[in-house]
This record gives structure tokens, sequence and C-alpha cells, in this order.
């Protein structure tokens, strides 16, 4: 995350949420850790040397219960509208590319609505296997599933990743930024093939895509 | 008038009082040391036990590295044992069966058994001044439960098709069908049937402990006098009565799934593959709480007798772990933010998983609380247990970004997720272990390891550890997921060979210093100096017991007058101020000439 | 049995209460969580699903009924056992101990009847999630009805030998067992039989 490019619409927001908490966890860190370094060599055995008789201090305790809880409870409802733009809003499917995507031991299927406007018809244009195109800066709703166990459609430019299980179908959404190709990795063990179960995404222009599209009708 | 049996069984704490109260005629070698109802003797069957599997899981781990390093290389030696048939080559089913068996073996065979079943059985009777625990009997079946259970998972290396390849989390379809992987025929049968045995004999095990804990405390010993090796594995206890019963439910429906044709998580009958995550998660949550919190008890117990001062914070402490085991059972979710669970459970798995942060954060300040202004004794238990504090922390840290469910969508199912586990069960739980083991080896073999061979198996151990595991961060931060054979399939991966090839050479070099702490261990039992009675001039009640203790441990119960950590204590002149030892008036009661040359010896004034 | 409880050596905190009490009832926290996975699943997979056969079609609720009652009787028997032993009245316990242990076979025959009915309209566990979940867990409580039963059978031979007149422990904790299984049942007869 800000290791690589970005080409999602909300993964500026990802990345900004994985730095804010690097920030806060990293100044703890120093924080703890360097106040263990510090306790080591500053309070280690000295002849003649006893250690302070105390069981604790109530205040003290107080502070660093209520502090961290604040800020862990805050961080967590933080989170919650970019949770919710990603995973529980999606885009009017009216205004947005929809295709389906189906996962099988160890490839992508992935199908578009033909003329009719509807998936699952019988005039829909099938993509080439592990191939999928998208018209950049427009919303797309992919309608994930899978054919035999548990995948996991996961674009690491785009920042999303959704499990895709047999027998439910589960909308996934993103808008990306970039044209360009990307790898589509599978994130959950699906037996032998789960280490090359590639696949690839196009982002292209709207024409370039209607093209493409046009082209895989015909075939 | 019920009939007195000629040998009075060991059942419950019959009143004994003076050393040997009941006459046994000899017990036979069998009675003696396989099938004892002695604590110490069950507790050391499962210390050897479990290091065994630890030695299994950690040579599997080190191939697994060995593939992420060089991924379809001949590797020397080992190669041609295992993979002859494939020039030497590990194959893809090979790699899977390996991260699944080094998960179960790790988590199931190793760790859930050397601090429950080895350090719980060992210092449960000891440290609350019993003379065994509630059920001898039902104690020694826990650990003959969990034999079958080894054996039963060892053969699944041999059967055709090989060992489970669905991974430790085993979720379905992928393991509920027999023809999804190879390994998910009969391999994955024997799991199912290896872990419901392990689930038993974990819950025999527990309610045995939480009796005992509760019952059988030595008079003056209240709860809130109770060290905290003894709370963490109280509520340890508890954690495995409520929770494994419910993984068992799952591994039965998953076996009835695979054996007589059910579809409780298979779509094709109107199962839910979601539903295996759920009842498993539900378990598998508290299990990693089971997995650490005996760690943070002994850890706490440690730190405070190094340092020579009261523990910080007794009470937080205790609450604490309370309130760990307590949103341990509500934070389930976050292993499925992305798994097609509703996603509004998300916005609430998040809020509760942030806030188990907590009561670890607690523990950790509390932790720093005790070593300030204390007299730390560097010892090799000394160090381990504040590598356990010092790499937990990260460990913790690391899971905060993964409770951050837009950021987990990116880092779940990749190597963030290795690493932050890892950091809290290695570094964590392990470190614990090493300290412990070191701690305690006195009382249980009569013998001292050597504490400058500790130190060098820490600082080895601590160094290459870390060079592991933590461009496991960075590994994740670019999304490299887990339980791939080969990564670098995928363009975006490959740049990273490198960098997994330095973190396998450090694997390397860490298994190898494990051979220095396995050394030490042997070489200790066989000629170790004699241990004194008490050679850490600790506080709790095993120390009262000779090393090793007799059976009957104790020559009278002790009384107990005060709390587990009155070290430095104004009344006495000694450094610290055993739990049991009666004070007359304000004279030192305890000895001050040590027996013998030990790391530590009690400060004078 | 050497009954225990805590001694002057102990702290004692429930004074009064023997220690195989104590771990029977933790024994009985396990397995209702036990139960509580399987009946969760079952919950879930039901309110999940659009076709559900109708249950008073395809079970005998009446009989099953009548079988619930046979259950919590043997429970009252039970309870008449444990009441006789602590009086002393050492061969009314034994009666009613075999009565408890006669009523849990019935109880058994009349699952199994049910069983066999049910097979012989074609439903097995594999044939839906209907039949997967009314097998597994009828199937668990049968299970843990028959472990009772020969536990009830062991108590009794005890009886017999003389045991439990000084102190019917054993009585009282295999009667904790007993009651907890009645208990399951009711709620199982409610979730899969009644709604």
């Amino acid at each position: 995350m800000g290791v690589f490019e970005n080409v999602s619409t909300y993964g500026a927001q990802v990345d900004s949420l994985y730095l804010l908490v690097l920030i806060v966890t990293g100044v703890a860190f120093f924080l703890v850790e360097g106040v263990l370094i510090y306790f080591l060599i500053r309070y280690r055995h000295r002849e003649g040397h006893r250690a302070m008789y105390t069981h604790g201090n109530r205040r003290v305790e107080i502070v660093w219960t209520v502090i961290p809880g604040f800020m862990l409870f805050g961080l967590a409802v933080y989170q919650y509208s970019a949770w919710t733009q990603i995973k529980i809003d999606r885009p009017n499917e009216a205004e947005a590319v929809v295709l389906s995507l189906e996962a099988e031991q160890f490839e992508w299927y992935a199908a578009y609505p033909g003329s009719d406007g509807e998936l699952g018809t019988d005039d829909d244009i099938g993509s080439p296997v592990n191939v999928i195109h998208v018209p950049v800066n427009q919303p797309v709703i992919i309608r994930l599933t899978a054919r035999d166990v548990l995948h996991s459609f996961f674009v690491p430019v785009l920042r999303i990743k959704q499990d895709a299980i047999p027998g439910t179908t589960i909308p996934v959404w993103f808008e990306a930024t970039q044209p360009g190709e990307y790898e589509i990795v599978c994130a959950e063990l699906c037996g032998l093939g789960h280490y090359r179960m590639r696949a690839f995404l196009t982002v292209e222009s709207e024409t370039e895509f209607q093209a493409w599209l046009a082209e895989m009708a015909a075939r | 008038m019920s009939k007195q049996k000629a040998t009075p069984s060991h059942d419950g704490n019959v009143a004994h009082d003076g050393a040997h109260a009941h006459e046994h005629p000899p017990l036979s070698f069998w009675r003696k040391y396989v099938f004892s109802t002695d604590h110490k003797v069950i507790g050391i069957q499962f210390l050897f036990t479990a290091l065994f599997f630890f030695t299994l899981g950690g040579l599997l781990a080190l191939l697994i590295r060995t593939q992420l390093a060089w991924p379809w290389e001949e590797i020397p030696v080992i190669g041609s044992l295992f993979y002859a048939e494939s020039g030497g080559i590990m194959l893809p089913e090979n790699y899977l069966a390996l991260m699944t068996m080094h998960g179960t073996i790790m988590i199931f065979f190793f760790i859930i058994p050397v601090l429950s079943g080895a350090f719980g059985n060992f210092l449960i009777p000891l440290m609350i001044g019993a003379r065994d625990m509630a059920f001898p009997v039902l104690n020694m079946l826990s650990y003959w439960v969990i034999v079958p259970a080894f054996l039963v998972l060892l053969a699944a290396f041999f059967v055709e098709g090989g060992p489970p390849a669905a991974g430790w989390t085993s979720y379905a379809p992928l393991s509920a069908l027999p023809d999804m992987v190879p390994g998910s025929g009969t391999g994955q049968t024997l799991w199912l049937v290896s872990l419901i045995l392990v689930g038993t004999s974990s819950i025999m095990g527990a309610i045995n402990y939480i009796t005992t804990i509760v019952m059988l405390r030595a008079k003056g010993l209240t709860m809130f006098r109770l060290p905290m090796t003894i709370w963490a594995l109280f509520i340890t206890a508890v954690l495995v009565t409520l929770a494994t019963p419910v993984l068992a439910s799952a591994l039965i429906m998953l076996l009835l799934d695979r054996t007589i044709g059910t579809h409780f998580f298979l779509p094709d009958g109107g199962g839910h593959p979601v539903m295996w995550q759920h009842i498993f998660w539900f378990y598998s949550h508290p299990a990693v709480y089971i997995m650490i919190l005996p760690a943070m008890g002994m850890a706490s117990d440690i730190i405070a007798c190094f340092a020579r001062k009261p523990l910080f914070g007794y009470r937080p402490m205790v609450y604490s772990i309370m309130a760990i085991a307590g949103l341990g059972f509500i934070v389930w979710g976050h292993h499925m933010f992305v798994s097609g669970m509703n996603p509004t459970l998300g916005l609430a798995f998040m809020t509760s998983t942030m806030m188990i942060a907590l009561p670890s954060a607690i523990k950790t300040f509390n932790w720093l609380g005790t070593i300030w202004r204390g007299d730390l004794h560097l010892t090799a238990p000394m160090f381990n247990a504040l590598a356990f504090v010092s790499t937990f922390v990260i460990g913790g840290l690391s899971g905060v970004f993964a409770a951050a469910t837009p950021v987990d969508i990116f880092i779940q199912d990749t190597y963030w997720i290795v690493g932050h586990i890892h950091y809290v069960l290695f570094g964590g739980s392990l470190f614990g272990v090493f300290a412990a083991i070191q701690y305690w080896f006195p009382k249980m073999f009569g013998r001292m390891m050597d504490d400058r061979l500790g130190k060098w198996h820490f600082f080895l151990t601590f160094i290459s550890f870390n060079l592991v595991f933590f461009p496991m961060f960075i590994l994740g931060a670019y999304g490299m997921p887990r339980r791939v054979a080969d990564p670098y399939e995928y363009q975006l991966f490959a740049p990273l060979q490198p960098l997994n090839q330095f973190m396998t050479i450090s694997a390397y070099v860490l298994g190898a210093s494990q051979l220095i702490l396995g050394y030490n261990f042997i070489w200790a039992l066989v000629r170790g100096p004699k241990a004194a009675q008490n050679p850490w001039y600790a506080n709790t009640l095993e120390w009262v017991a000779p090393s090793p203790p007799p059976h009957g441990n104790f020559e009278t119960i002790p009384v107990v007058y005060r709390g587990p950590y009155e070290y430095a204590s104004p009344l006495v002149t000694a450094d610290y101020l055993p739990q049991h030892q009666q004070l007359d008036g304000l004279e030192p009661a305890v000895e001050t000439k040590p027996v013998q040359k030990t790391a530590i010896s009690p400060a004078s004034r | 049995m050497t009954v225990t409880y805590p001694t002057e050596a102990n702290e004692q905190p429930f004074p009064g209460l023997a220690i195989q009490k104590f771990l029977m009832w933790l024994f009985l926290a396990s397995e209702v969580m036990f139960f509580t996975g399987l009946i969760v699943a079952y919950i879930v997979i039901r309110f999940n699903s659009s076709s559900w056969p109708v249950v008073a079609e395809v079970l005998n609720v009446p009989l099953v009924a009548a079988n619930t009652f046979i259950l919590i009787c043997s429970s009252v028997t039970m309870v008449l056992a444990f009441d006789a032993f602590e009086r002393g009245q050492l061969e009314r316990g034994r009666y009613f101990l075999i009565a408890t242990m006669v009523l849990g076979i019935i109880f058994l025959s009349i699952q199994a009847i049910e069983w066999d009915e049910l097979i012989g309209h074609g439903i097995v566990a594999s044939t839906n999630l209907f039949g997967a979940t009314f097998y597994t867990l009828t199937g668990f409580h049968g299970a843990h009805v028959t472990g009772g039963v020969l536990w009830i059978l062991g108590v009794t031979i005890a009886a017999f030998r003389g045991h439990y007149g000084e102190n019917p422990i054993g009585v009282e904790v295999l009667g904790l067992y007993w009651h907890f299984v009645d208990l399951v049942w009711i709620i199982l007869f409610t979730i899969v039989y009644l709604i």
C-alpha cells in the first residue's frame, strides 16, 4: 500500500488509513520498545541496590486504560465510512458496467451482458479465460461467485479483495482510475493450482472497451 | 459402610498430611512412569511429547521456507529422501501438505499441550499448595487420549493421498470434498479424528484444572493471592471448556459431510461454506488466547522474580486476562472480513477487535511498570520473558492493521497475517515457553540448565527470529499471498524473491539455534549441577517443595500469608518474602546464604 | 467411592460442595457448548432454507411427545432415587435407579422406531439438510442417553453391592448428568419437532 500504485478511487482512502495506523502503532512501538530497552539498561542489577517496593499505581492504570481505549475505539469508528463505502454501498447498477466473474479450480471466467442488458442470458458475452476488461473512470460491479470451492478475487492495485463462494453471488465494486494491465491474484487456498490462479485485468478507454466487447461478442 | 481400598486411590484431595501419608506398595514401571497419575510425571510426558512435535513442526517450516526461497529447485538431501519421485523437487501438493501440517502440529500438538498440558499440569498443584490435581486418574487419561491423537495425525503422512492439504483452518468446501485436492482424502479424515481426540484431551484437562484451582488451594491462598501463572492457566482452562466443544461440533459436521454425505457446508445440497468459518473461528479465536494467556502469566511471574520487584498492577493484570478471554468470544469475525459474511458485521467485529487490543496494552504497560525501578537480574529466563513482551507488542500492533477492516481488505490472506501470527505465537508464546523451561527446569528435574548457553540460545534466536518474521510485514504490504507455493508466478511478487531468500537463510539460523537449547536441556538432564530448593529465591509455593518434588509434593501443606509478589519487601532484609513464610516480628525468616553459585543471589539491603 | 471435600488444609470456597459435583458442572458446561454448536448450525440452516419439510408430516410428533414425557419421568425417578439414598433407604433407591434405566431404554427404543420410520420414508442424513440436522442432533443426543443408561447400569450394580449408603455423591453426580440430557432433549424437541 503506497508500495505500489493505486489505481482505484477508494484506494487512496485505504492507503491513508494504513498510514494512519502505521503512525499510531509506530509511535506506540518506539515508545514501548524504547522504554523497555532503557529500563533494561538503567535498572540492571548493581551490588547493594534494591528494587523499589510498589504494587502499582491506580491513577496511572486509569490513564493508560482510558487513553488507549478511546484511541482504539476512535480508530474503529473512524474507519466505518471507508468500509461502508467499499463493502456495503454500491454504485447504481444502471450507471455501472456489470459483469459476472466465476472462479473455478484454477481459472477465472468472466461474462458480460449481451444486447439484452441482462446477465445470465443466452446472449451473454464470454471473456477469454483469465481475462477481464473494464473501462477506465467508470464504476464496475462484478457479480462474483465460484463453481467449486472457495477462491478469492484480489486485485492489489485496486485495493480490493473478496472471497468467491460457490452457491452465492457477491457484488464487488470498484472504479479504476488509470489504464493498464493489472494482475488478479487468487487469495483463498483452493487446491493444487492455487499458486498459479492468475488472471489479468485490463483497464482501457471506453472506446477500446466497447471495441473489445464487440470483438468478443463476434466470437 | 463403603469398603476401604487397600491401596487408596488418589481421587480427590484425601486429607493427607505428613510426607507419604499413604502407604503404597511400590508401583510397577508402567504405573510409575507410563500410566502415572502424578501430575508432575504427566506434565513431563506432555513436555517431551510437545518438544518432539515442536521439532517436527519446525522442520516442516524450514521446508516451506526453502520452497519460498528457491521454488521448484532440487532440495539437497531432504529432496532425495522425501521427494525422490519428483527428482528431489517439492510438488504443489507437498507444499500444501507441509503448511497444513506445520500449522496443525504447532498449534494442537506443541503450543497448547506445552502450555496447558506440560506447565499447567506440573505447576498448578505445586503453586497452589496441593498434593496433586483433584482427579489424578482423569489427568492420566487426558495424556493417554492425546497419544492416539498424535499417532492418528502422524499416520496422515503415510496414507494414500498424503496429509491434509487444506490448511490448518480446513475451509469447506475444499476440505469437505475428497477430490478437490490430494490429501483431501484419508489424510483430511485422519486430521479431523485427531483433532477431535486432542479437543477431548484438552477438555478433560481443563475441567480438572479449574476444579483443582478453585477447590484445592492451600489455606490462606485466596484467589487474589494466586500467582499470575495460575490465574492465566485458570482462565485458559475456562476458555478451553467453553470454546473447544464448539470446535468439536464443527469437526463432526465436516466429518459427516465427508463420510456419510451430509451437506452442512456444501452448497450443492443447500449447505453453507461460510458457516464452517463461523463455527471454526468461534473456537479458534479463543484458541489463540488459549495459546498466549499461560505464557503471559508465566512471563509475569518470571519478570517479577528477576526484577526482584512486585508485579505492577496485579489486579489490573488479572482483570485484563479476564477481559481478553471474555472479549475473545466476540471477535471471531475478524478472520472473515472478506469471506462474504454480511459486511455490516464487519463494523461490529472491527470495533470489538480494536477493543481487545486494550487489555493486552494494559498488560504491556504493567510489565514495563514491573521492571521500572527494579533490580534486574538478566538471566536467560528473564531475557526470554522480556523478549516475550517486546515481540508480543509487535505482534499486537500488527494486529491493529488487520483489525482495521478497510486495510484488512488488502492484507487479509497475505504474509502480513503470517507475520502477525508468528510474532504473537513464536515471539509471544514460544519465548514464554523458553523462559518457562529454563526457569522451572530446576524444579522439574532437580538440576540447573546452563545460563550462559541459555543466553547464547536467546540472542541467536531473538535476532534470527526478527530477521525471518519482520520482513513478512513488508511482503504483506506488497500483497504477497500466503499458502502459495510459488508467489513469483505473479509479476507483482517476483521482486520479492531475494527478500524471501534472506528470510529463509535466517530461518536456517533460527532452526540451528534451537540445537543450543536442545543440547543445554539434555546436558542438564544428565550432568547439570544439582539444583537447590529455591535457586531463584522466588516467592511462590512450588519453590517450597524439594527439587524435584517427591510424590505428594510437600512434607506439610504450606499455609499462605501473603501474595506472591513480595519482592523487595520492607519487612525483611532479604529481597524476597515467600508466600508461606511466617514472620514473627520483623526477623528475616529466609535463608540468606546461597546453597550454590547461581545466576542471582539475594540482594542484601 | 471416596468422597472428597476440601479440608482444613484448603481454602474451602464452597463449604460442603464435593469436588465431583463441581467437576460435573464444568463437564456439563462443555456439553452445553457442544450442543450449542450443533443447534446454532441447525437454526442457521433451517432459517436460511427455502424448502424445509413440514415437520408434522414427516415426523411422528405425538409419539415423540409421549417419548419426551417418558424422559421427563425418568428424571423424576432419578430424583427419587437420589432422595432415597440420601435418606438411607437403599432398597428404594435401587428400585428407582432401575426404573430410570428402564425409562431411558424405552426412550431410546422409541427413538429407534422414529429413525426407522424416517428411513423408511427415504430420508437419511445425506438426503437433504433436514435429514442431516435431524439425525445429527437426535443421534448425538441419543448417544448421550446411551452413555447415561450404561452409567446408570454401573451405578445400579454398585448400589446392589452396598455403595451410596454412606454418601450418595455418585448418584447425585449421575443425576446431574441425566437431568442435563433431559433438558437438552426438551430443547431439541421444541426446535426440531414443534417449531
